[in-house]
């Protein structure tokens, strides 16, 4: 539909500020390109060439062409469809990477076949984290953070062209990030692995995407800021506060890759685990409630089950999360009281846990048979029940006797992958079943069949994955710590690595599973944004008969 | 406590500022003590800077990423301790950046890996982890081999290093170079002021081969790695050493 020349905006006081970013990073490429001495970073000196040339040239051609125009009564939705697409995108490659290594360990003749470095585990790994984690979750959520905050504050997202930087900004994060691992470019601090002028670029996207955020918000034509919103601020705020403080280190030259950390032995430890146990609070648990609290209501047609109950666990999650972190310290060189403070914190954020667990499932109260007919409102509710069934294993790992069973075990990959495949994962699939249509404006999805394989093939991935690992993972603890009757170790190390093969399989058959099932979702999407099969179009050519009624897209008028 | 919420959920920028106030307490406590009290800047004797063929050794064990699977962190329990060795101290740790304490271990831990096996038999496992392990999972490392050591930064990484505050001094950062190809042949005049500069450091040609490889540089690593203190001298309980 062609724009209203009446109420036309254009997108000027965004351009000149990205221009300028885009230009300065330019430079600082250009010259290590020429001048750096260290060769490890050419090349991505020449991919921030490329992309920052590729964004200036955008922005002077869509100045020429007048392509920077908007309009404000409309929502922004094109940067959310981008979103959606990457969301796919980054978590089939990120899971791929995944598979791979978990058949490496299975079979790492696999590994000696080809000799590369770059296909090595210890390279893969940060890989399918980052690519998981940052590639697959991160899209998701800046997708649904910008789609839900618009709908809930009835306003077009702030800042014209800065959703768009905040989106491809992103992305060349995760394309330098992932291609660095492969190099063996890494600052080797877990799930922050990326080096120090990777950091900067995060600090600057992320900054971008608060701004965007609080200024959305800002502009909201609602008194009260939705529930949502708090869990999206203040996954946004956390992770700028968590990602700068433990990513502060010195270049050892400005134009090469590697850095040192300011802290370094306990204080890195801790501030590493603070760091990483709340990448998991704030990145992987309030982002994905902020998602829980609107497409489970938004699904169900169900109101938020209750609203005193989301205030509370909102404040205490928060407050206690961040506590967390020294359980991944038990029995080390960090203080007792630190490791004790930890354990506690973590026994006592099962209750606020639960309690947005509790909200997200009895939201479906009245809607429970929903469950049967619809698979979207399925994923959903799974995973809740995944993040609860996590939030509880999770609290018993952190008591420091068990820990002494399971820390360096495979338990601990199996808890976090209860919580990212069966919690974050299904959320998202959800979220994404739900956000295609309506952003695509279809009656549908293409095929709900295909969202029921999904549903079952990524439950029955999960339950392999988590049971092959809790077998293994308790297994070793015990294997290691058993003595033969003379007072000897039983096992000799290797003997308990021999042990894990058959499970090591196992796990890698459950993860094959769940890839799969993304791949039914991405074709499902595909065909749902083509128009086929249920998914006609709602805006034109709509056979008559089949016209539904309007609101199965939800407001689709906005505010004023 | 309603009428604050109402007050909150009404204004974005007072919810920001009361979500960043709210999760910077755990931080605050848990964090910054850490850089003061006695039991985690204690100094044990014998650890020191990494010399310059065993720091460039660490930044490749931390390139391939080892600490995925490999932990240095013996903790206080009874099967560890025989199995690896005495506990891991805090002060061991203190030149590491970033710390190798690790969170799995696919691998057995490395905290007292120094001086267990020869360097003929790290070659050996490095190149081909399955011809010395069957049953290993570990990737092959033959390409360290192969690869010369880039020694020409090393003078920076210490400078950077000093920066920070490491007591690296102004003649180990200028030594730097020198000094890591001293470390690697026997042969040497200067490995006695070396060997002043790194007490402990062994000096060898870890790989057999004329060149300075990577394989050099992680195997010197590997070999420095939990044998800076002397445990046959360190008392846990006197005062000096109170944790």
């Amino acid at each position: 539909m062609p724009i209203n020349p009446t109420i036309i905006k254009r997108a000027n006081g965004a351009i000149l500020p990205i221009g300028i970013i885009c230009v300065l990073g330019f430079i600082w490429a250009v010259l290590v390109a020429s001048r750096g001495v260290d060769p490890v970073i050419k090349p991505h000196a020449y991919m921030y060439i490329f992309a920052f040339a590729l964004a200036i040239f955008a922005l002077v051609y869509g100045i020429m062409q007048n392509k920077f125009v908007y309009n404000p009564y409309e929502y922004d939705d094109g940067v959310i469809k981008a979103g959606v697409i990457a969301t796919i995108f980054w978590g089939i490659a990120g899971m791929t990477v995944g598979v791979l290594i978990a058949f490496q360990l299975a079979y790492p003749q696999i590994m000696d076949a080809t000799g590369l470095s770059w296909l090595n585990f210890g390279r893969l790994r940060p890989l399918h984290t980052s690519g998981v984690i940052f590639g697959f979750g991160g899209n998701a959520l800046i997708a649904t953070s910008f789609y839900t905050v618009q709908r809930t504050c009835r306003t077009r997202l702030a800042g014209g062209m800065w959703p768009w930087f905040v989106f491809w900004g992103w992305q060349l994060v995760l394309v330098i990030a992932g291609t660095g691992y492969l190099m063996g470019i890494t600052h080797g601090q877990e799930y922050a692995e990326p080096e120090w002028y990777v950091d900067i670029w995060i600090t600057i996207v992320w900054v971008a995407y608060l701004a965007v955020f609080m200024m959305t918000l800002a502009k909201r034509k609602e008194k009260h800021i939705y529930v949502s919103n708090w869990f999206y601020l203040s996954f946004i705020v956390t992770i700028a506060m968590l990602h700068i403080v433990n990513n502060v280190a010195l270049p050892v030259d400005w134009l090469g890759a590697k850095s040192y950390s300011l802290a370094a032995g306990v204080q890195n430890a801790m501030t590493q685990w603070w760091y990483g146990h709340n990448a998991v609070g704030f990145f992987l648990t309030t982002g994905f409630l902020g998602m829980m609290y609107y497409f489970i209501p938004k699904r169900a047609e169900r109101p938020v089950y209750s609203y005193r109950l989301s205030i509370v666990h909102f404040w205490t999650v928060i407050f206690i999360y961040i506590w967390a972190g020294p359980h991944h310290l038990h029995y080390t060189a960090l203080p007792q009281w630190t490791q004790t403070l930890g354990m506690v914190f973590s026994v006592m954020l099962w209750m606020p846990s639960w309690g947005g667990m509790i909200n997200g499932l009895m939201t479906l109260s009245g809607a429970w048979d929903k469950l049967r007919t619809d698979p979207v409102l399925r994923l959903l509710a799974v995973s809740v029940a995944f993040y609860g069934m996590a939030t509880f294993e999770g609290p018993l790992m952190a008591v420091r006797y068990v820990n002494a069973l399971s820390h360096y075990t495979d338990w601990t990959i199996g808890h976090v992958h209860a919580g990212a495949l069966g919690w974050n994962g299904m959320v998202t699939f959800g979220a994404l079943y739900c956000m295609v249509p309506w952003l695509w404006k279809k009656k549908d999805l293409y095929s709900l069949r295909m969202v029921e394989w999904h549903f079952w093939l990524s439950t029955i991935g999960i339950i392999f994955y988590i049971t092959a690992m809790w077998v293994s993972g308790i297994m070793q603890g015990l294997m290691w710590r058993a003595y033969t009757d003379l007072g000897f170790l039983e096992y000799s190390f290797i003997e308990t690595v021999k042990a894990m093969h058959p499970y090591y399989v196992i796990r890698a058959i459950g993860g094959t599973l769940y890839l799969l099932g993304m791949f039914v979702m991405a074709y499902n999407a595909w065909q749902t944004i083509k128009g086929r099969g249920d998914a006609y179009s709602l805006t034109e050519d709509a056979p008559a008969a089949r016209k539904p009624a309007v609101d199965a897209i939800p407001e689709l008028a906005l505010g004023e | 406590m309603a009428k604050l919420h109402d007050y909150m959920e009404t204004r974005s920028f007072a919810l920001m500022v009361g979500i960043l106030l709210t999760v910077m307490v755990g931080g605050i406590v848990q964090i910054t003590p850490l850089f003061f009290i006695d039991s985690t800047i204690e100094e044990v004797e014998g650890v020191r800077p990494y010399s310059p063929l065993e720091l460039a050794g660490q930044d490749i064990y931390v390139r391939e990423g080892c600490y995925l699977c490999h932990s240095q962190m013996i903790r206080p329990l009874r099967d560890e301790i025989e199995r690896y060795g005495h506990y891991s101290l805090a002060a061991e740790s203190m030149y590491d950046r970033p710390f190798q304490w690790a969170s799995k271990r696919t691998g057995p831990d490395l905290a007292r890996v120094g001086g267990k096996y020869t360097d003929d038999w790290h070659v050996f496992h490095l190149t081909n982890p399955r011809a010395v392990v069957p049953d290993s999972v570990m990737p092959p490392y033959a390409f360290l081999n192969d690869k010369k050591l880039n020694a020409k930064l090393i003078g920076a990484h210490l400078a950077a290093k000093q920066a920070i505050g490491e007591p690296y001094t102004d003649e180990m950062v200028a030594q730097a170079e020198a000094d890591l190809y001293t470390q690697v042949d026997p042969d040497s005049d200067d490995i006695d002021a070396f060997l002043a500069r790194y007490p402990k450091a062994q000096v060898r040609n870890f790989d057999a081969q004329p060149e300075i490889t990577e394989m050099d540089a992680l195997i010197a690593y590997l070999q420095i790695i939990g044998t800076m203190v002397d445990f046959d001298e360190y008392q846990a309980n006197i005062n000096d050493n109170a944790r």
